[in-house]
Formats: structure tokens, sequence, C-alpha cells
């Protein structure tokens, strides 16, 4: 507990700094923002529960190690690299160096956006937190079959290659925000940015030896909803976080976070109802993810019963290439494009047709009379599907030639917990026999997989 | 009558029930076991405490056939459970006394040939 008090006794003092040097400063803001990073951050954890509980027992691990490990490696890469090249300086498509290693990044307010109301440092970490999850949602795309070591080179130089820059473009003052595309919280860099990724590193890696073959079930429908129930409530960091401020918008945005998933549940289970005749638990988990998803762009952009029309359309392009996708030969496992990718380009377009001036103070949007609104949010999409596309593809063929991307059918077999992690999920115990010796690890040598089981 | 115990891995199990169906072997159980069969132990490490795995999961079925339904029983499980590697298992064939159908009171070889 004394390690707790320490960094919570660090920030109420030099938030307390700040406030006496800077008269714009918010106490109020600032600990709205302090909530929201941890409600962001905790998505990531959330998301390993949603996507654990989505594949087969033997997997459980390696897929919630994805999202953990993301926490780590991307994070560490924000601090360093990352949050210099996305949110600094006046370039139109990169930041510069000027926070490398985090110079620069103090607790007084200057950021590259002169208006905030919190410490620069907390603006980078609540920042950061957007960057993982980010990451994190591409690997539902790999998972039971991409070899560890080779996720986490390849995602660690994602997050720096793919997020850095497109949310240089949107948030950071790039050519995309001068175009006037509106983005509230991340439809386009994080969603569509991810769901696009997702495809392509599906098809790069190519499918799991089972896919089409066999029925591969999840193991845990109960985790899969605990995900989305932690995913929820994380969001409202995510999208009332996104005001940066403790202020009506983020009141708005709240309100929309709530709305335009309840809608997304209506509708979807409707569609299941008249479809099969019932409603499904996975089905509900995704809509509540789909209904997030779709508000992202919105959220303060459009009114509550806006929120509640944009979360009703929005199950039905993603539900029905959802089913186009589990009788593709693309093995999207996780159907992060159908979730992510159509749900964010939904979410962006539907931005463009229902955002309200006299709601945002900013734009309007086709309802209002403003239809360039629409092409010139579709525009963005298009330009994030292209770069994620394109540079997701170029990153894996890069790691890809420096290590195995896709493990052997052999250890996708046994699965991916014992060969990657040389750990299991759910194991008795039984016959397990303590070894001693301090000697290396005998699992790093390489060996013949079938005969380890 | 014949009772055919096979032990499998568990990874092998969509396989060989696939090469069952085919071979038209309808009436079967599984359970999933523990065991050890000479294989290499698999090593695990749980916060730094390292465990020999001594026993692996499997798979166990058991098939009741009639006498002309052992050879391609046996064949369709060794041709889809065989992977080359120690650990692929064992088949046992072994000699049923009586066999009842509990629905019908059906005895012997009417028992345990499939319903049409």
């Amino acid at each position: 507990m004394k390690n707790l008090r320490v960094p919570i006794f660090l920030v109420a003092m030099l938030t307390g700094l700040a406030l006496a040097e800077d008269p714009e400063f918010s106490a109020a803001d600032t600990a709205w923002m302090l909530v929201a990073t941890g409600l962001v951050l905790l998505m990531t954890p959330a998301l390993a529960f949603f996507y654990g509980g989505l594949v087969r027992s033997k997997n459980a691990l390696n897929t919630m190690m994805m999202s953990f490990s993301v926490l780590g490696f991307v994070a560490v890469a924000w601090a360093l690299l990352g949050y210099t090249l996305a949110l600094s300086g006046d370039g139109n498509f990169i930041g510069d160096l000027r926070y490398l290693f985090l110079n620069n990044v103090g607790v007084e307010n200057k950021g590259a956006i002169v208006a905030i109301t919190i410490p620069h440092m907390l603006w980078m970490i609540f920042q950061g937190t957007f960057a993982i999850i980010t990451a994190a949602l591409v690997s539902g795309a790999v998972v039971e079959r991409m070899r560890f070591p080779a996720f986490l080179l390849f995602i660690t130089l994602w997050s720096l290659l793919v997020y850095a820059p497109i949310a240089k473009w949107v948030w950071g003052g790039g050519f995309l925000a001068d175009l006037g595309a509106w983005d509230f919280a991340g439809g386009t860099v994080v969603h569509i940015n991810a769901g696009i990724a997702a495809v392509v590193a599906a098809l790069v890696l190519g499918a799991r030896k089972d896919f089409g073959r066999q029925a591969i079930l999840p193991h845990n429908v109960p985790f899969v909803l605990l995900g989305a129930a932690l995913l929820w409530f994380g969001w409202f960091g995510f999208n009332a976080g996104s005001a940066w401020a403790a202020s009506a918008t983020a009141g708005l945005a709240l309100t929309n976070t709530i709305l335009a998933p309840a809608a997304t549940i209506v509708v979807w289970s409707l569609i299941d109802l008249m479809r099969t005749g019932r409603v499904t638990a996975v089905g509900l988990a995704t809509a509540v993810v789909v209904g997030l998803v779709v508000i992202t762009p919105a959220a303060a952009f459009v009114s509550p019963s806006f929120a509640l029309v944009m979360g009703a359309i929005g199950a039905f392009p993603s539900y029905y290439v959802l089913l186009w996708r589990a009788r593709s030969g693309m093995d999207d496992s996780l159907d992060v494009f159908a979730s992510h990718g159509i749900g964010g380009i939904t979410g962006a377009i539907l931005t463009g047709v229902f955002a309200q001036k006299s709601v945002n103070g900013l734009f309007d949007g086709l309802i209002a009379g403003n239809p360039a609104q629409v092409l010139i949010q579709a525009f963005a999409v298009l330009i994030a599907v292209v770069y994620s596309g394109g540079m997701t593809f170029a990153l894996l063929k890069l790691v890809g030639a420096i290590t195995p991307l896709k493990a052997p059918i052999k250890e996708e077999g046994v699965g991916m917990d014992i060969t990657q992690h040389g750990e299991e999920a759910y194991t008795s115990g039984e016959g397990a026999i303590l070894v001693n010796t301090e000697s290396a690890m005998p699992a790093a040598k390489p060996k013949p997989v079938g005969g380890t089981d | 009558m014949k009772l055919i115990v096979a032990i499998v891995r568990s990874e092998k199990l969509n396989e060989v029930l696939e090469a069952l169906f085919k071979a038209e072997v309808r009436g079967l159980s599984i359970s999933r076991v523990q065991g050890h069969g000479g294989e290499t132990e698999r090593v695990e490490t749980y916060r730094g405490i390292t465990v020999k795995m001594e026993l692996s999961e499997k798979v166990r079925l058991e098939i009741g056939v009639s006498d002309h339904f052992v050879e391609p029983t046996v064949r369709a499980i060794l041709a889809s459970a065989r992977t080359g590697e120690v650990g692929d298992g064992k088949i046992f064939v072994m000699p049923v006394e009586k066999v009842y159908r509990i629905r019908t009171g059906e005895e012997d070889t009417a028992a345990v040939t499939p319903v049409s």
C-alpha cells in the first residue's frame, strides 16, 4: 500500500503546483481526466476477457496475453517515441521530436492543444491509453496461431508507424483535421484503423488450421459478457474523457455512450429473433461493442435522440458483415473488422449525417443542411483505410522476414498456451512434478511438439 | 461383439470422429482422461516454479461393435489419430460377453447395430 500512496501524493502535489502557475488550469477538469485515464486503461484488460472468452480453452492465456503485453510494450513505445510522433509540432503528417523520451512533457499546460486545462503530462498519458487499446484490438485477428515474439515486435512497431501518424492527422493538427473531418473520440484513429489492420493481418497470416473445417467455439461466454461490461464502463472514459474537461460536452458524450449501444442491443436482438428465433449472448456482447464503436466519433457531436438512431442503424452493417465473414475464407478470428472496422466506418459517416451545430457548437451534418460533411468524413475514412492497410501489410512483411509469424501446425494443434507460454489456463496440477534445478529452462530448446504431449 | 477402447490425442479427436462417421461407426462414448505413455514430459513455469507435467490430457473412446465392424473401426482410428510422434495413444480390442440395448431390450449383435 505504501507504494500506491507515493504517486497519488506526488500527483496531488504536482497538480497543486501547476494550479498556482497557470490561471487557466482547472482542478475539476484534471480530476475528471485522472479518472477517465484509468477508465480507458481498464478497457485493455477488459478486451483480454472479451477476446479470451471467445477462443478455445487451449488458447485462452495466449489470447489474453496479447492484450496484457500491449499494456507494457505499447505504453513504453508511446512514452519514448509514439507521443511525440503523434501529438507535437505544426506538421501536417508527422510530429517532430520535441517530446522524445518525454522531454519537455511537464505538468504545466504546454501540449499541442493550447486550450487544454489539464497538465500536459496527464494529457500525454491519457492519449497513451488510446494507443494501447487500439493495438490490443488488432490482436483479435491473429489469435490462436501467431507466434508470440512476432506479435510483440509487430504490435510495438505498429503503434509507432501506423497509430501515431493517423493520430497526428486527426488529433494533432494534421491534414485531416484541417480538412474539416470530425472524429470526437477516435472512430477513425482507433476503430477503423484497428479494423483494417485486422483484415490485413488475418490475410497475411492465413487461417487457423481448423478454420472452415471444424467448429471453433468460444470456451467461456461469461468471460465475453464480463469483458463487454468492463469495456462499456471503460468507454465512459474513452468518450466522455475525450471532452478533455469536466464539462457539459463530457455529459453529452457519456449520455450518448449509454444510449447508442442500448439501441444497438435492441436492434441486434430483434434481427437475431427474426433470423433465428433466438437472442444470443455472444451476439449481445458483440452488439454492445458495435454500438460503442459507432457512437465514438459522434459522441458529443449529436443529440441523444440521434445517438439512439445511430446505434440502431449501426447494428445492421456489422451484423451482416459478421455473417458474411464467418462463411468467407478470411480468418479474422474474433471479427475485429466487422465490429470495429465496419462499426467505425458506419459511425464516421453517420457523424457527418447527424451532427448539429446547435448541439456541438462546431459543425453541421447532412441533417442540418450540410451534405458536404458526409463526403469529408468519407474521405477521412478512405485515407485511414489506405494508410492503415498498406502500412500494416508492409510491417507484417518486415516482421515476417525477421522471425516467422505463424506457429507450426503441430503447435497450433497442441494449443498456444502450452507451446508459446509454457502455461495452461485450466490445469488440475495432477501429475505435475516440481523441478528443483535452477538450470536454463528446458522448454526453451526446440523439440518436436507432438512428442511433448 | 467387441469393445474397442482407444486413447488418442485431444487435438486429434475431431479428425478421429470424422473418420469414424465416414466408416459408419455411429455409437460411441468419449471421456477426457489423463495419462502417461512414454512421451517426453512438457515443462511449464508458474511464478518461477518449474514443473514437469507427467500426465497428458487424452481422450478415451469406447465403441461397442459387432465383429465385422472391428476392422474398419480400428483402421479409421489408426489413420486419423496418428501423428508419428510418441504419445499418439493406443487401441484395445476386448471381447464382450453380453450387450443389451436399454430402450428395446435387444441383445448382442442387434444391440450394437445402429438404428437405421
